[in-house]
């Protein structure tokens, strides 16, 4: 074998190592966190956000899908205009915002979310509305799911600002490169 | 070496965390954070964090009272790069 073809032969492996490191980090999962909030309450929406923010704080990418009942976590107000009665009943009987969520026990019509809020604020444990407002000062992605909001008659209009729209696609895409992935 | 301290003490998960982030980037490289907190589950949190943290450090952690004689837990934080 002379010089020549030695040389050729070198670039030709180190091209195909090239190509397979390439092929093996793009396979890898990054420093990511993925969250699905399917629950309207507000105690399990409180450790999605912990784990959110947390996550964040921790340097991982975050995104958050609200889908069903959780999307009323992204709430800023109810439209009833232009909405079926069934859509409008949806409206009255789902909760506008993460303030007005009930607890997923003892909620008692409300006096036990009560109980909790003041419970977590003399433990000096952040709001529901702080850590909702840190995630998103700390770049945490949200995406409401859009098949539910039209099962619901949800609109973006009610919606918070900056919320993206999305479907599975949106979500597994994320998943799928993330290290955690959570169903709260 | 410098040294600043970041009084955590009160604050429940996950805010030593956060306000531990917050600090560690606005100080330069290199720099330490000692951070004051009386969250007995933030032992192992900034244990957990710097396991998977390849631009920062703790350095170590000890037991301490305050002044008010409240069990406190100090982690020191470094900056890598």
């Amino acid at each position: 074998m002379n010089l020549k073809t030695d040389e050729s032969l070198e670039r030709l492996v180190r091209a195909q190592v090239d190509r397979e490191v390439a092929a093996l980090k793009e396979s890898q999962p990054e420093h990511r966190v993925t969250l699905v909030v399917f629950s309207g309450e507000l105690d399990r929406n409180l450790a999605a956000l912990v784990i959110a923010t947390g996550a964040a704080a921790m340097g991982m990418k975050v995104s958050i899908f609200y889908t069903f009942w959780g999307l009323s976590a992204l709430k800023k107000r109810r439209i009833f205009k232009g909405k079926s009665l069934k859509e409008r009943m949806f409206a009255l009987m789902t909760p506008k915002g993460l303030s007005k969520m009930p607890v997923s026990k003892m909620n008692f019509g409300g006096a036990g979310r009560a109980m909790l809020k003041k419970m977590m604020s003399e433990n000096q444990v952040s709001s529901i509305e702080d850590l909702f407002a840190l995630a998103r000062e700390m770049g945490v992605k949200l995406i409401a799911c859009t098949m539910s909001m039209d099962v619901m008659g949800i609109t973006a209009d009610e919606l918070v600002d900056g919320v993206s729209l999305g479907g599975v696609a949106t979500f597994l895409g994320d998943a799928a490169r993330s290290k955690v992935s959570l169903f709260i | 070496m410098a040294e600043t301290t970041l009084d955590a003490r009160g604050l429940k998960c996950p805010m030593p965390i956060i306000q531990a982030r917050k600090r560690l980037d606005a100080l330069p490289p290199g720099e330490v954070l000692a951070v004051v907190a009386t969250d007995p589950g933030s032992v192992l949190d900034f244990q957990g964090w710097m396991k998977t943290s390849a631009n920062f450090e703790l350095l170590g952690q000890e037991e301490s009272k305050d002044e008010q004689g409240r069990r406190t837990f100090i982690h020191r934080l470094r900056r890598k790069s």
